[in-house]
């Protein structure tokens, strides 16, 4: 096979992966439309959305550079606030809802990307488990440090304690933008589903485009032997920073989709769970497979809420889906037993998916 | 003198986190994972030991020993359905993830048997309050009984593993699994008896740990565990003085960190030290380098 | 002609333990040069000096005349100093034109916005990529296998990749770990002709380790012995092998 057709192939198989999004979204539209889909899916869906950006990010890392990364809800917090903070601020300036959100995102993603560089230039030359462990700390380090921001503005200009809100000592027309472990309220609602999806096009594109480039096959070289890769002068730190500042940039504006969605925006839900429950997408999803990020992102989120019917058992039942779906995909025997019984049906999903 | 009791109470908690993290640095040693309900396991012996408190008043001291053999069953269970079958997997990940499903199993397991309101945990301890310095510092049974627990158990493990056969054998498989079974040992009997080492003293962390603070809920073991583990690499996983150390190290930062920096911030300044360590010496203090060859 | 490489006086110690000593090597432009010695001697440790893997301890080491003692092993090979590995470090879940683009990394480049927008550059960089790519894997006969990825090649298709790989960088010296370890005689045959064409058409020079005496004699004009990291004897293929002292130091006594 000549260099010409892999391309193609390639191409094929990114447009794939698009159309099931652009598919997805207008099957919602018409769900929408037709007002089949109940109240609670419907506000799963900005959500779903935010899950799939933050699991091809974290993919990036995971899979494509090849490190484990337990704080990517460090980054997301970041982009959260950040991009909140940005819009509470010009709330009353920038009065285009739409372009508003737009620079929040960026404003969000750019945050989130400079800690990326500040994290990671210390943190990548650790390696495995101990490079996991950092990322975990720095993702706690980051919500326990919002937890007692304490910002302000009034007509003298931006006031900032770290001890409570009344140390800011603010004039009498003072507003509070960000309130400690009560975080910010009152962000305007601006996300929106399409947004979302826009939001999630445009993490593929970024993605699957960096990793079928120059950059990329650098990314992945030192993922499948960092010893030959520095051999032929690939300049190792150099591509893990990329590969991990691009994903927390990713990860920044997830948060900026998010924060836009919520009435009050709170440090502690960016804690190790929501790392571990990304990380989770990703594996289950397929390591370095992007298009299996994006499936399983949607399946797994949708999954207790289609679950609700069970109540109280439906986390339960959760775990136990989980750890069936990791055996049955992972264990040496199952996929024997998988080859033996259902070969072909299985190896060319397992092709495509590539 | 509060210096000194908050140093003292630093060490207690320190002693828990330490016997956490031997079952985490075991683990990882031995079976080369990062195994995530470990946290759980500590939850699940509390709320052992509560029930047979409570439900059926037995003796504390039984209570205990029934925690710790519901913990040993549940965590050689937990290795054989759902960690074992993955031996072998192409990714490392894979046996983390499900660790993590395990994870979310136990706590929801439990809140269905238990529900979610905090159990208020009765202490075992029957040892009176020690006070010193005409009363100026206390320290509490539960104290004494804790750092006293984590040296027997400290001296009991390397005795153990250093003077015993399957000790040996724990070390010869942790050195090199596929030279270890061509010596004749079985590789999965020594890392289910590690599991069900490290799940005992789970056991145990759980009961000391819920008798000095004494609210327990489905998701109490969750972030001792994370500490734990985090104090487990801080000493150098895989490393048994190590995770000792480690332990109490974190347990001192963490209580002199509320007391005197903020209290909010403390989990914060652990983490922060731990990174600096990490970054001075990357393989914990008591890790060993390995070096790999061109 | 002129010394690609020399070598003055390289040596390292781990530890107590003297690895390599007093190591003098010289090698001239288009020159194909076996380094053997038994097992243990201090063969890929003298690679690994070479290519800054590790540092030495005192020595100096000049390619075309420049320093290269202080230098990173990335710095190094974008001088000119390429190797394979005694045990194969492929890029195995890439694919094997990938594994050749990855070589030819510093040596056509674009910047990380035309890769993620397409822009012209990129795609003329990576036509220009392929065709040269696609050029290296016809020497070395991985044309028909281009689009695989490399973990499912045969392991002696493995080898002629990782080497494949090395000549993306363009060097002006290419270290051999190895290159025939596990290979059937058939396989070595082949082998041996494929490194005589790199040889010949791309006028490299060309240091390699080998333990299979036939195929050092076959084709290697001049042989360096190391024994217990110092330098037995030097020169010549046919009077280095005939030397007895050579001949102890393999067979034993």
């Amino acid at each position: 096979m000549t260099g010409m057709k892999m391309k193609n192939k390639t191409l094929k198989s990114n447009l794939i992966t698009y159309g099931i999004v652009v598919a997805a979204f207008v099957v919602v539209q018409i769900l929408l439309q037709t007002g089949s889909l109940s109240s609670l899916m419907k506000g799963l869906l900005i959500p779903l959305c935010v899950y799939v950006v933050l699991a091809i990010s974290l993919n990036l890392v995971v899979g494509i550079s090849g490190e484990l990364s337990l704080g990517h809800a460090g980054f997301m917090c970041v982009g959260a606030f950040a991009s909140a903070f940005f819009s509470k601020c010009t709330e009353a300036s920038i009065t285009v809802g739409p372009l508003r959100f737009c620079l929040a995102i960026l404003t969000g993603a750019v945050f989130a990307g400079i800690f990326g560089i500040l994290i990671g230039i210390p943190v990548l030359r650790l390696r495995g488990d101990y490079l996991a462990i950092v990322t975990l700390a720095f993702g706690e380090i980051i919500k326990n440090v919002m937890n007692i921001f304490y910002i302000g503005v009034d007509s003298n200009g931006f006031h900032f304690s770290t001890k409570d809100q009344f140390s800011l000592g603010m004039e009498a027309d003072g507003k509070i933008i960000i309130n400690g472990p009560q975080g910010i309220t009152g962000t305007p609602k601006d996300s929106t589903f399409l947004i979302g999806v826009i939001l999630i096009l445009i993490t593929l594109f970024i993605v699957l485009n960096l990793i079928n480039s120059r950059d990329g096959r650098a990314i992945m070289s030192i993922r499948d032997n960092r010893i030959a890769a520095e051999s032929i002068g690939i300049n190792i730190t150099k591509y893990k920073l990329m590969a991990f500042t691009v994903s927390a940039a990713l990860a920044g504006a997830a948060g900026a989709l998010y924060s836009h969605n919520l009435a009050t925006l709170q440090a502690s839900k960016f804690n190790f769970n929501t790392s571990i429950l990304v990380l989770v997408f990703v594996v289950l999803g397929g390591i370095g497979n992007i298009r299996g990020s994006v499936i399983a992102a949607v399946v797994l989120t949708a999954l207790p809420e289609m679950l609700r019917g069970l109540s109280d058992y439906r986390m339960l039942i959760y775990a136990i889906v989980l750890i069936v779906m990791m055996l049955f995909n992972w264990a040496p025997k199952a996929l024997e037993w998988r080859e033996r019984y259902f070969g072909r049906f299985f190896k060319k999903n397992a092709k495509e998916g590539e | 003198m509060s210096f000194l009791s908050y140093l003292i109470n630093g060490i207690s908690l320190g002693s828990v986190y330490a016997i956490i993290a031997l079952g985490y640095t075991m683990v990882y040693g031995i079976a080369k994972m990062l195994n995530f309900a470990h946290g759980d396991v500590i939850m699940v012996g509390g709320y052992a030991a509560f029930t047979l408190m409570m439900t059926y008043s037995t003796n504390p001291l039984i209570a205990v020993l029934g925690a710790i053999v519901i913990c040993t069953v549940l965590g050689i269970t937990i290795e054989r359905v759902a960690y074992r079958p993955l031996r072998g997997a192409a990714s490392p990940l894979a046996v983390l993830i499900t660790a993590i499903g395990v994870s979310y199993f136990l706590q929801n397991a439990v809140l269905l048997i238990f529900g979610s309101n905090p159990k208020s945990f009765q202490s075992v301890v029957g040892v009176p309050d020690l006070k010193l310095a005409g009363g100026a510092l206390m320290i509490t049974g539960e104290t004494i009984v804790t750092i006293i627990s984590c040296i027997v158990i400290m001296t009991v493990l390397t005795l153990f593993i250093n003077k015993t056969k399957p000790g040996q054998a724990m070390l010869a498989v942790s050195e090199d699994k596929g030279a270890a079974q061509l010596m004749g040992i079985n590789i999965n009997g020594t890392i289910a008896l590690t599991f069900a080492i490290g799940s005992g003293l789970a056991a145990v962390a759980g009961v000391l740990l819920c008798s000095a603070y004494p609210s327990l809920t489905p998701y109490t073991g969750a972030m001792p565990g994370i500490k734990a583990f985090v104090a487990a690499v801080f000493g150098g996983i895989g490393s048994i003085p190590g995770a000792m150390v480690g332990g109490i190290l974190l347990g001192v930062i963490e209580i002199l960190g509320k007391a005197y920096i903020s209290s909010q911030l403390a989990d914060a300044i652990v983490f922060a030290v731990l990174i600096v360590v990490l970054l001075v010496k990357p393989t914990g203090l008591f890790g060993k380098m390995v070096q790999e060859k061109v | 002609m002129s010394a690609v490489l020399e070598v003055k006086n390289l040596g390292i110690s781990f530890g107590g333990l003297r690895a390599v000593n007093e190591f003098n090597l010289t090698i001239e432009k288009g020159a194909l040069y076996g380094l053997i010695g038994p097992n243990g001697a201090g063969k890929t440790t003298v690679f690994n000096l070479l290519t800054g893997v590790y540092k030495p301890s005192e020595g100096s080491v000049l390619l075309d005349g420049q320093e290269m003692v202080g230098k990173s092993t990335i710095e190094i090979n974008k001088a000119g100093i390429a190797r394979t590995f005694q045990n194969i470090r492929l890029f195995k879940q890439m694919t094997v034109l990938d594994n050749v683009k990855a070589g030819l990394h510093n040596h056509f480049k674009y910047s990380t916005f035309s890769g993620i927008f397409h822009t012209p550059a990129y795609r003329k960089a990576e036509k220009e990529m392929d065709e040269k790519a696609m050029e290296l894997l016809e020497v070395f006969g991985l044309d028909g296998d281009a689009g695989q990825l490399a973990a499912n090649l045969p392991y002696g298709k493995q080898r002629k990749l990782e080497i494949a790989r090395a000549m993306a960088t363009e060097p002006k010296l290419l270290l051999l770990d190895e290159p025939a370890a596990g290979m059937n005689p058939n396989e070595t045959k082949e082998l041996m002709e494929t490194i005589h064409f790199v040889r010949d058409h791309f006028e490299m020079t060309i240091l390699l380790i080998e333990h299979d005496m036939k195929l050092v004699s076959g084709i290697c004009e001049k042989l360096t012995v190391l024994n217990f990291g110092e330098v037995l004897c030097q020169g010549d293929t046919s009077e280095v092998l005939s030397n007895p002292q050579v001949i102890t130091a393999y067979l034993g006594e």
